[in-house]
Order: C-alpha cells, then structure tokens, then sequence
C-alpha cells in the first residue's frame, strides 16, 4: 500500500511541475491574444489596456499562477479568450472525445499485438515470425500521418467509411442500433491509424519478453511435463514475461495520446488536437495550458495503472 | 511510426533480434544503412545540380500536372536511345479528375547536364547547370506538380534539405545536451543530480507532440524560412533533452567506480580530465543509438509541425508542408502523386531503423 501512496504521491508532484513550466513558458511567449488588436486603428489602445486589464494580463507570473491555481480548484482551469468562456467546459466534451480514440486504440493495439507476439516467438524462425518481421519493419518505417492520409483516401475512393467526426448529421433522427453503427464507421479508421502506428513497437516487445521467457529453465521443465502448447504459451509463459510488458502499457499510452492528436487534426476527430491547434494559432493561451496538462494527467495516470498493476502482477514488489 | 516512439526504444534497448535479421551480420547492416543514408543526404544537399526546377518556380498553366512518363519507344514503335516525355496539354474544361492528355505528337527529348537560368528577379538571368531538363518551352514534371504548378521532384529535394537536416541537427543538439547535462548529474551527483534528474521527470511527463506543442505555442508564429527552421530545430532539439540524459547519466554512474578510473584519480587526475578521457568515452555507444533512433523521430516531429502551418512556410519547401495539401479532401482524392513527400520518409526511416537495429545488437 505504501508502494502506491509513494507512486501517486510522486503522480502529484509532476503534474505540479508540468504546469510551473508551462507557466514559465508562457512568460516567455512573445504578444498575447489582444496583440492583433493593436494593430486595427479602429481599437484605441485605451481598449487594449482595458481588456488585457480585464483578463488579467498585465500581472506578474507569480500572481497569474495563484489565479489560474485558483480557477483549477474551482473547475474552471482558467479562461478562453477566444470562447470569452471557462476553459473546461469547452475542453470537457473534447478531452473525452481523446480518451475514447486513445483508449480503443491501446485495446486494439495490444488485443493484435500478444497473439502475434506470442506465436512468432513460439515458432522462432517459422514463416509466421518471418512475415511479423517484415510486417513490423515496414509498419515501422510509415510516418502516422501517412497512414492517416491514406487510409482517408481509401475512405473517399470506396466510400465505404465516412470521412471525418464523429457522427453522421442524421444521428439524432437515428435508432440506438443505426447511431452505434454510425459511431463505429466513424470511429474505425481514427483508431486503426492510432493503432496501426503503435502495434509494430508492442509486437517486438512482446516477442522479446516470450523469447527471453521461453528459453527460461522452468518453461522447458512445464513444457517436460506435457503441457499442452497453448496453454503452456498463454498461462505459463505470458504471465511470467508480463513485467515489462506492464511497463510498456503505461509507456504506450503516452505514445498513443501523442500519435492521436495528428490523426485527430486529420481525420476532424473532435478531440484535443483540433481545438489546441486552434487555441496556439490564436494565442488562447489558456487552452493551451489546459489542454497539455490534460494530456500530461492521462499519460501519468496510464504510468499510475500501470504501476498499480504491476504491484497487483508481481508479488516481489508487494514484499518490498 | 508514431510520434514519441524512441521511447519505447530506450526502454527496452537490447529487443531480440529477428530470425531474417540476425543472418545478415551486425556490420553488413550498419554499412548498408549508412551507405544508404549518406545517398539519400548527398542527393538532398545536390539539389541544385539533380532539381530541374528552382523549387519555388511556378508554372501556371499547369497546376496539378501528373508525373510524366519516361518512353523509350514512340508512337510510331521507334525506340530512341534517349529517353523522352511527351508534352501534357490541359483541358481545363474537361470534367476528369485530371484533366491532362500526352500530345503524342510532340516528343520531348531529355537532356542531360543543361544549363538553365534561375528563376526570380534577383538572380538577373544567372545560369547554373543541371543534370537533366528538356528544350524550352518544353517541361518535365517527372513527378508531377501542386497547384501553383511547382515541379514536386525539385521542391521534394529541396524539402529535404529543410526536413533531414532538421531532424539531423535537433538531435545534434538534444544529445548535445542529454551528454551534458547526464554526464554532470552522474558524475557530480547530490544536489545537482537531484536538480537536472526531476528535471528530466517534468519533460518526461508530457505526451512527447503535446509537450512539443506547449513549447512552440509560445514562440512567434509567423516568421521567414530560415527563422522557422532555426526556432524548430531548437524547439525540438531543446526539448528532447530528458531521455538521452537519463541514459548517459546511468553509463556514467557506473562508470565513475570503475578501476582505472579510480586508479587515474589516485595519480591526481582532474574531475575534468576523468571525464574528457576515461567517462565520456563509455558513453558512445549510448549516444550513437540514440542518435539514430531520434534523428527519424525528430525528423517527423518536423514534418508534423510545418503539415500542420506551425514548422516551415511557404514558399520554402519541406516535406511536411508539402503534405499539407492533402488536407484538401480534393486534393486528397484526385492527385496521388503528391502523397510523394511522405512516401520518401519511407526510405529514411527504414534507412536509420537498420543503423539503429545494429548499433543496438553490437552493444
């Protein structure tokens, strides 16, 4: 139990850490939302002073830390000057939107990755372990965006898959059955490029972890006495290489919020990414805040699983 | 590839090699990915001598030309020894996607080592020579144009020159730094150790695009080529200093207690000396892997940031806001040859992923 406190204590701390630098970095920035205006001679500079008077521009980063310190304890995570609004409501929908991509993409990506890490490590040298090779070296070398633009144009050449959101316009008219269908449509190509784009990593990684278990004196001891083969592969030899593949859970996540926030821009999936574009292009600066602190509480709450799992998995760190 | 994947490779750093892999050796991959590599930059850095256009040339009456065809033999069945085009004439009426016909009657023959002038203004009818172009008014689009009708094969090598080197000189300066900064929390240890160390958790914590993006949301948006290639190389490369740290400090820890240098200590070696000429030396094998495994992340992290209109901009060219105009869905749908700019990452990452492959197994 201490193990978990200590995790979640440190969880704590670097999230605090994240948002001072975000905060210093935003000291740094050069102009501000109201810059522009500045520059039409319709809006007097008294204005501009007035409104950055306002949103509390003109204070001192000490002072604009308690604030937005404040607006997070309230639930606000401080305020859009674009939106003229609180930052999480906007932010509330989006974030989901993310977690959903994300989150189908992780299952996606590790439901394809153990099967084929498991049995090309199992037959080493085989044809199935020759052809995941090749497959992970290719799948390696296609950049994200890649394989997001050419899975969208496959959508447009076949028609088969809608080609961006995440619901048809007529989904309100629909019944459950054709809305979850429509979800599904729309959700497919999204998460196969997310997943297309870890799966190469999470495939060698396991075949890794099998192989160094496989060779491993108690394997060919449960293998001596007859086990049959899958189960000897799925119940003896997995759970034994599963601690680094806990880790690499956590790790996978972080790379699949990254990879998604491209893909979420090119195939308009409502998320994060299309809205933190949008807030950088416009200086929103609190939107930015916001939305990488977000991004920085999933990844450390996926690490935080991760660890919790990991404590759960191997009773040597429960003894520590 | 995902953004953010050298983590993965830093985490697990000696994976199994693959049965088809392991019977090439070790040397023979790192050679032939080296060879390969040093092909694609030299090609990239003759740009001016391999490009048959200047890359911000524009042809109008061309706009989304499709990649010419190489013919041997003409419509008559005679074969020519020099390879020709025909020339394309748009039908700007025409209800086709792509609305271009070869005119068989007019053969363009390809020359080599031409000399032509450079486009603009400024450059006062200058000639420079190129490998190949053909006859005025005659052009070649070998692989086709965009919509201003800019040659793609000519913006793809200039391109490069943007996004290679890009990727080639953040990671530079990322390790650069990563050795520093390790070597200094290693060696030093205490207070300092402490410092650079949750340091380095911080920068680990984010998302690698988003904790990209916070960064680049504070700088200024709108700046000239050269500025925006310089602020994104320090962008990237600036912030990519946490990993390669972190491993450069565990080779330095362990390295500090080793014999000769304790031994080199007793003789009244220096801090400095020790790890000029006995520390730093351990940690080449590290660095070299993870050069080349962030120099293609890094690469992409550059074609990611000017495909979104926050990297490198117009007219200068690079392979991501080359891409970018396929975020048109017409474009998207119509003119395939201009999935060219990311298709060539496809060699250079396959190209660097060998190196690394082998880097890691010799280590």
């Amino acid at each position: 139990m201490r193990y978990i406190a200590q995790r979640f204590a440190h969880a704590i701390l670097v999230l605090l850490g994240v948002s001072v630098l975000t905060f210093l970095l935003l000291e740094l920035a050069p102009g501000d939302y109201f810059a522009g205006m500045r520059l039409n001679p319709q809006i007097s500079a008294q204005t501009v002073t007035r409104l950055r008077d306002a949103y509390g521009l003109n204070r001192s980063l000490p002072v604009t830390y308690l604030r937005w310190v404040g607006s997070v304890l309230r639930g606000d995570l401080g305020y859009s000057f674009a939106y003229n609004a609180p930052v999480w409501p906007l932010l509330k929908s989006r974030a989901g939107n993310t977690l959903i991509l994300s989150l189908i993409a992780l299952l996606a990506s590790w439901f394809a990755a153990i099967p084929l890490g498991v049995w090309s490590a199992a037959r080493r040298g085989g044809w199935l372990d020759g052809a995941t090779s090749a497959g992970t070296t290719l799948l390696l070398a296609l950049p994200d965006v890649l394989i997001a633009l050419g899975l969208l144009a496959f959508a447009l050449h076949t028609g088969w898959f809608p080609t961006g959101g995440m619901a048809s316009i007529a989904a309100q008219e629909m019944g459950a059955a054709a809305r979850v269908r429509d979800f599904v449509l729309h959700l497919a190509l999204p998460a196969t490029a997310l997943a297309a784009g870890v799966l190469p990593i999470l495939v060698r990684h396991v075949r890794s972890a099998m192989l160094d278990v496989l060779d491993s004196p108690h394997l060919r001891a449960a293998r001596g006495h007859g086990i049959p083969r899958t189960r000897l592969l799925f119940r003896h030899a997995l759970p034994a290489a599963a601690n680094p593949l806990i880790s690499l859970f956590g790790l996978s996540l972080g790379t699949l919020l990254s990879g998604s926030l491209l893909i979420e821009v090119v195939m308009s999936w409502p998320g994060l990414g299309p809205l933190l574009l949008q807030a950088i292009l416009e200086r929103d600066v609190y939107v930015v805040v916001a939305a990488v602190l977000l991004s920085a509480l999933f990844l450390v709450a996926g690490n935080f699983i991760a660890d919790v799992l990991l404590y759960v998995a191997d009773p040597r760190i429960r003894v520590e | 590839m995902p953004q953010g994947s050298a983590e993965f490779g830093a985490f697990c750093p000696t994976l199994r090699p693959f049965p088809g892999a392991a019977r090439y050796q070790m040397k023979g991959k790192l050679k032939f990915g080296l060879l390969g590599l040093v092909l694609i930059h030299l090609v990239v850095l003759g740009a001016r001598v391999f490009a048959p256009y200047d890359p911000a040339e524009q042809h109008r009456d061309s706009p989304f030309a499709p990649p010419m065809r190489l013919h041997w033999v003409d419509a008559r069945g005679h074969t020519h020894l020099r390879p020709f085009v025909y020339a394309l004439v748009y039908h700007p009426e025409s209800s086709a996607a792509v609305p271009y016909k070869e005119d068989r009657n007019r053969r363009l023959p390809v020359r080599f080592f031409v000399e032509k002038a450079i486009a603009g203004v400024e450059a006062q009818g200058a000639k420079h020579l190129r490998l190949f172009g053909v006859d005025p008014p005659g052009e070649i689009f070998l692989l086709g144009t965009d919509d201003f009708g800019r040659d793609q094969l000519s913006r793809l090598l200039y391109g490069g020159q943007v996004s290679l080197f890009a990727g080639l000189f953040a990671a530079a300066l990322s390790l650069g730094l990563g050795v520093l900064l390790g070597s200094a929390s290693g060696f030093y240890g205490s207070w300092l150790d402490a410092i650079i160390m949750r340091g380095a958790e911080i920068f680990m914590a984010l998302p690698w695009i988003y904790l990209l993006f916070a960064v680049r949301a504070f700088l200024p948006l709108h700046v000239g080529a050269r500025e925006s290639f310089f602020l994104l190389v320090g962008v990237i490369g600036l912030t990519g200093w946490a990993r390669p740290s972190r491993l450069v400090r565990g080779v330095v820890l362990s390295a500090k207690h080793r014999e000769y240098v304790l031994a080199a200590r007793s003789f009244g070696a220096s801090n400095f000396y020790l790890l000029r000429r006995h520390i730093l030396s351990e940690t080449y094998g590290v660095v070299l892997t993870q050069a080349a495994l962030l120099i293609p992340q890094y690469i992409l992290a550059e074609v990611t940031f000017s495909f979104l209109g926050l990297g490198v901009s117009e007219p200068a060219p690079s392979w991501g806001n080359m891409l970018a105009a396929l975020q048109k869905l017409s474009v998207l749908e119509s003119y395939w040859w201009m999935f060219a700019a990311g298709l060539v990452l496809v060699p250079v990452f396959l190209f660097y992923h060998l190196v690394a492959d082998a880097l890691q197994q010799g280590a």
